[in-house]
């Protein structure tokens, strides 16, 4: 347990401790684009948001959203080519990774970022026990011995509940439930004890029961050690359990920021407002559901204008003419609404309908 | 092949008045009773665990589905949900006769169907269609959209005249919402949702009375997830359809079914309206699922009561004697160890008149809303 | 709110634009302008006519099928018309690549000797494709007590190494036609082919898609013929094409040997055997007859590449 308990936390934070202020992270007008057979697809059009220590960012979007484009982008693990960053900077406690040197990036990536995936079976080597995947992190990050990198393997285990860890420290990866797997996956990530976690879909190949174990251990971790958690899903029900803030992205562009508490209440973009109605609830039983009209775009001919302009309910000649920049959102009266926005022409429209 | 016509919702309602004077027929219904169309008894399904290459001897058997009894009545949509591997699509294959079953019925009309072979079997197919999980692995990847959804036809050539088939695939794709003009375009050439759109013209093809969904909308995003989810509701009042609807995800389930059967490691542990099963769960299972799932809904998360279950589900293959439940499960006596627990409406309810008053197989079954606390 | 918002009934999705395959990475598949029908075929074929290792190497193989279909047009001299006297003599004029130990014309014998290596490399593929897909592609459909003696059988060829074979097996039959010599490969080379048939209609029988045809009564000729095999026949010309090279290399090896073709006909490989044993005084006699075959093996190998690219499924 002593290497998971937070000794000496002032130096290794850099004293982020106090100036909550200053985020851990902060992307700035991403743009990362990919170069096909068929033309160049704009995954990622201007995304900028940031996080802070022992904050919750969950990015909501759907397939094609960009959501994990921009994951990857700031783990550095995009592949590049057939992707491209465009333009943009992505900024890990004020420095830009995308200046850095393959070699500083590196020891940022796993020491300080670390990723969790959706699919745990394929992220896990088939043919290592999972301990001595989990040991490797200490013999490469620490130069631990094998020994040592055993007993802390069996420490992290342990650590996101795995039972009998000891006996279990030799198994192979298929040897262990999905729930499990994704248990490990969240050891792993928590290793070297990283400021930032990025969890990309981390429970939607669980089933319910299993997934809110999984959620509740992640969430418990990130209080413990004050991480910063970047959530990517699609599961509107998962961010309202879990988050602090919020983006919405729709193809390639963050169309909502929030609070989470607003944005379910009150979403000021017609996007949002669509998916949250389209949803069928547990606790009532609907009539008919509200359906967003249409498909999604395609990423190669991303309609002029405001990109959900075919689909909203809203739409007048100014949506396709121009692309909406995230205003600030404020009540009637002016008065300030801290952390919201919405790239809508209609925000004022859409917050009061 | 001579074959009776679709026969109307009057017919098939008008038999047996007298014996299946069922527990849930006391409640009230949205939907006209009568004799079901679809009545499974006792499905069994076990798949052999074997060990050798030439010689191959069974070493166990993984047990799918486990016992499992349920009725679908015309018009209605029954919903089974159940975690990963609780044996429901297991179910759907063996009432699609994809897999022969160990032991049981499974009665369309009357007919136990699992025994037919041949022409009856293909003829009875012609009634019971399937709408698959994957939109992108159930369309034949070389086959033109016409081709897919004209194929049905090809197979049951009595359906349609070979001159009018084009027109026939047209008018599907329309219902469906799709473009007629895409008839010669492959399946890749489309998105999950237009595909799954693809899926269910081709399962409506026959003019089938019932369909099973194995999970229609749990790989497409949001937002084409209600278009698809409002077409089908849409279709089956067009078409007198009932649906067998598996899914995992509890509150699709909620939207469209009119009653719920809750299965766990191969059994059904609880079966209700959907207003008994959501509102008024008696099985600890059924409560765990529903508390688990989460709401899109931040405002009290903080309050929000949960039961959260330890472990995961036991091994098919070996699963715990008694109630299966009861090794994740807070209730678990000693009682539960021994004793299977019967489905049936619990003893404490039996005369009651309260909605908790539904089949649930659990020796301490208990009323407890989670939905709402 | 409620004005704005319609209930809507299913879009028809026409009107949202063009219909898009909302990849994540956005990645190959969404077809803008030419948005009409699009097998996975024509796709393939489409990558295949824009990838210049397929154009050089289908060239170069059309000219070697031309040669060895009409050497005549090449060379007016015969390959078997030898003059004693010239032997070893290097090029001079109306023979530009000199003559060979029996005073042959080496440029005739290169010529004709593409008849050889072509055939024995096209007929043995053919063989091998068709006689593995078959006992393959039954072994994975049916499966049960056929697939495990099929599967048997398959690793007993496996085990025999295939020049060592060669070697016992051709060398105890006194007239070796053509048609042995392709036998004889066909004999032990179709297992690789039907391991791989077998692995892909097996997957291929699993997809959704399969079980969707069987719940509309499909029998079982429309699923093997209309969704199996076409799903299943991608990874076996891949594989057969990459082996009609080493087919090719394979004649000229066991004709190296002594245990291939024989005279009368013309083989590089023959031609390979006899020129190295004359290496230092007329290294011309060697570089002809090897060159031409390491162009052909390289041709049809690259050709074999081009097409496992465009055919992959992986990659799209």
């Amino acid at each position: 347990m002593s290497m998971l308990t937070k000794t000496g936390d002032a130096s290794s934070r850099g004293g982020a401790g106090e100036s909550s202020t200053a985020p851990l992270l902060e992307v700035r007008d991403l743009h990362v684009e990919f170069h096909t057979r068929d033309g160049v697809a704009k995954a990622v059009n201007g995304v900028t948001y940031d996080v802070s220590a022992g904050e919750t960012l969950a990015v909501l979007g759907e397939s094609g959203s960009g959501k994990s484009v921009t994951a990857q982008a700031i783990m550095g693990i995009l592949d590049m080519p057939p992707g491209k960053i465009s333009q943009g900077e992505i900024l890990f406690r004020g420095r830009d990774m995308l200046r850095m040197s393959g070699e500083e990036r590196r020891k940022i990536r796993g020491q300080k970022i670390a990723m969790i995936f959706q699919d745990a079976l394929s992220a896990l080597n088939p043919v290592l026990s999972v301990g001595y995947q989990l040991g490797e992190m200490f013999r490469v990050h620490q130069g631990a011995s094998r020994k040592e990198a055993k007993a802390k393997a069996i420490e992290l285990m342990d650590r996101v509940r795995i039972p009998a860890a000891r006996q279990r420290v030799g198994d192979f990866p298929h040897q262990f439930s999905g729930g499990m797997r994704q248990r490990i996956m969240i050891a792993m990530a928590l290793a070297l004890e990283p400021d930032l976690i990025i969890a990309d879909e981390p429970t939607t190949a669980l089933d319910v029961t299993v997934q809110a174990q999984v959620m509740e251990l992640l969430a418990e971790l990130q209080n413990e050690y004050q991480m910063g958690l970047i959530l990517i899903t699609h599961d509107l029900g998962v961010v309202a359990d879990v988050a602090d803030k919020i983006a919405v992205m729709y193809a390639g562009r963050i169309v909502e920021t929030a609070p989470v508490q607003d944005i379910y209440r009150r979403p000021a973009h017609p996007y949002t407002k669509g998916l949250l109605e389209s949803i069928p609830r547990l606790d009532r039983k609907g009539q008919e559901l509200y359906a967003i009209k249409g498909l999604p775009p395609n990423l190669l001919h991303i309609p002029p204008g405001c990109a959900f302009n075919p689909r909203c309910p809203r739409a007048q000649d100014v949506c396709r003419a121009d692309v909406p920049p995230l205003h600030p959102v404020t009540e009637q009266d002016g008065t300030e609404l801290p952390g919201r926005g919405s790239a809508c022409h209609f925000w004022k429209e859409t917050l009061d309908a | 092949m001579p074959e009776n016509p679709q026969p109307t919702a009057a017919d098939s309602g008008a038999g047996a008045p007298d014996d299946v004077a069922r527990v849930e027929a006391v409640m009230a219904e949205p939907v006209s009773r009568g004799e079901p169309i679809l009545s499974v008894r006792n499905l069994v399904k076990h798949f052999p665990l074997t060990q050798g290459i030439v010689f191959r001897r069974q070493v166990g058997a993984v047990r799918a589905v486990d016992g499992v009894s349920f009725d679908l009545h015309q018009g209605e949509t029954l919903g089974i949900v159940g975690e990963s591997g609780c044996g429901k699509s297991t179910v759907a294959k063996l009432l699609m006769n994809l897999e022969r079953p160990t032991a049981g019925e499974v009665l369309y009309k009357g007919e136990d169907i699992t025994r037919l072979s041949g022409r009856a079997l293909k003829a009875v197919r012609r009634n019971i269609q399937m709408v698959f999980q994957d939109p992108y692995t159930s369309l034949n990847p070389r086959m033109t959209v016409g081709d897919i959804i004209g194929e049905p036809f090809d197979i049951h050539p009595d359906v349609a005249p070979r001159g009018d088939r084009r027109r026939k695939v047209q008018e599907l794709l329309d219902v469906v919402g799709l473009n007629p003009e895409y008839i010669n375009r492959y399946p890749h050439q489309f998105s999950g949702g237009q595909r799954q759109r693809i899926g269910i013209a081709r399962g409506l093809a026959l003019n089938p009375e019932i369909i099973i969904c194995d999970e229609p909308v749990s790989a497409l995003d949001v937002s084409v997830q209600a278009q698809v989810i409002n077409l089908m509701e849409k279709l089956q009042d067009e078409f007198n359809l009932s649906y067998m609807f598996i899914a995992h995800d509890l509150s699709v389930v909620r939207h469209i079914s009119d009653r719920v059967a809750v299965m766990y490691l191969g059994k059904v542990v609880e079966v209700g309206t959907d207003q008994e099963i959501y509102e008024h769960p008696t099985h600890p299972y059924t409560q765990a699922l529903l508390s688990a799932v989460p709401v899109p809904d931040p405002s009290g998360r903080d309050q929000r009561e949960r039961i959260v279950l330890t472990g995961d589900v036991p091994s098919p293959a070996n699963p715990p004697s008694g109630c299966r439940f009861r090794t994740r499960c807070w209730k678990a006596e000693e009682r539960c160890a021994a004793e299977i627990p019967l489905l049936a409406v619990p003893e404490r309810f039996k005369d009651s008149d309260t909605p908790a008053a539904h089949e649930s197989a659990c020796h301490f079954a208990e009323e407890k809303d989670v939905v709402h606390a | 709110m409620p004005d704005q918002i319609e209930k809507t009934t299913p879009d028809p999705v026409g009107a949202a634009g063009a219909i898009t395959d909302a990849a994540v990475t956005g990645a190959a598949t969404a077809a803008p302008k030419r948005e009409k029908a699009r097998s996975l075929g024509s796709d393939a074929w489409y990558d295949l006519r824009r990838n210049p290792v397929f154009v050089i190497s289908a060239l170069l193989i059309l000219f070697l099928v031309v040669v060895s279909i009409w050497p005549g047009l090449f060379s007016s001299t015969s390959p078997n018309d030898c003059d004693i006297t010239k032997s070893r003599h290097t090029a001079e004029s109306g023979h530009p690549f000199g003559y060979n130990l029996q005073g042959c014309d080496v440029y005739a014998r290169t010529v004709y000797g593409a008849r050889a290596s072509v055939t024995v490399g096209v007929c043995v593929t053919v063989g091998v494709a068709l006689l593995g897909g078959i006992l393959g592609g039954l072994a994975g459909f049916f499966g049960g007590w056929w697939d495990s003696i099929l599967s048997r059988i398959t690793d007993i060829f496996f085990g025999i190494p295939i020049l060592l074979g060669g070697l016992v097996f051709l060398s105890v039959i006194n007239s070796r036609s053509i048609w042995v010599v392709m036998g004889f490969m066909i004999a032990l080379a179709w297992p690789q082919i039907s391991r791989i048939a077998r692995g892909s209609v097996i997957s291929a029988k699993q997809q959704d898609y399969v079980q969707a045809a069987r719940a509309l009564g499909a029998g079982t000729g429309r699923i093997m013929l209309r969704h199996i095999l076409p799903n299943a026949v991608a990874p076996v010309i891949v594989v057969a094409t990459i082996a009609l090279g080493t087919f090719v290399s394979l004649e000229a090896t066991l004709s190296f040997l002594g245990v291939g073709l024989e005279a009368p006909t013309v083989s590089w490989g023959m031609d390979i055997s006899t020129a190295a044993v004359q290496y230092r005084n007329a290294p011309h006699m060697l570089l002809y007859p090897a060159g031409a075959l390491s162009i052909t093996v390289l041709a049809f190998i690259m050709l074999g590449d081009a097409v496992r690219d465009a055919l992959d499924p992986k990659l799209r």
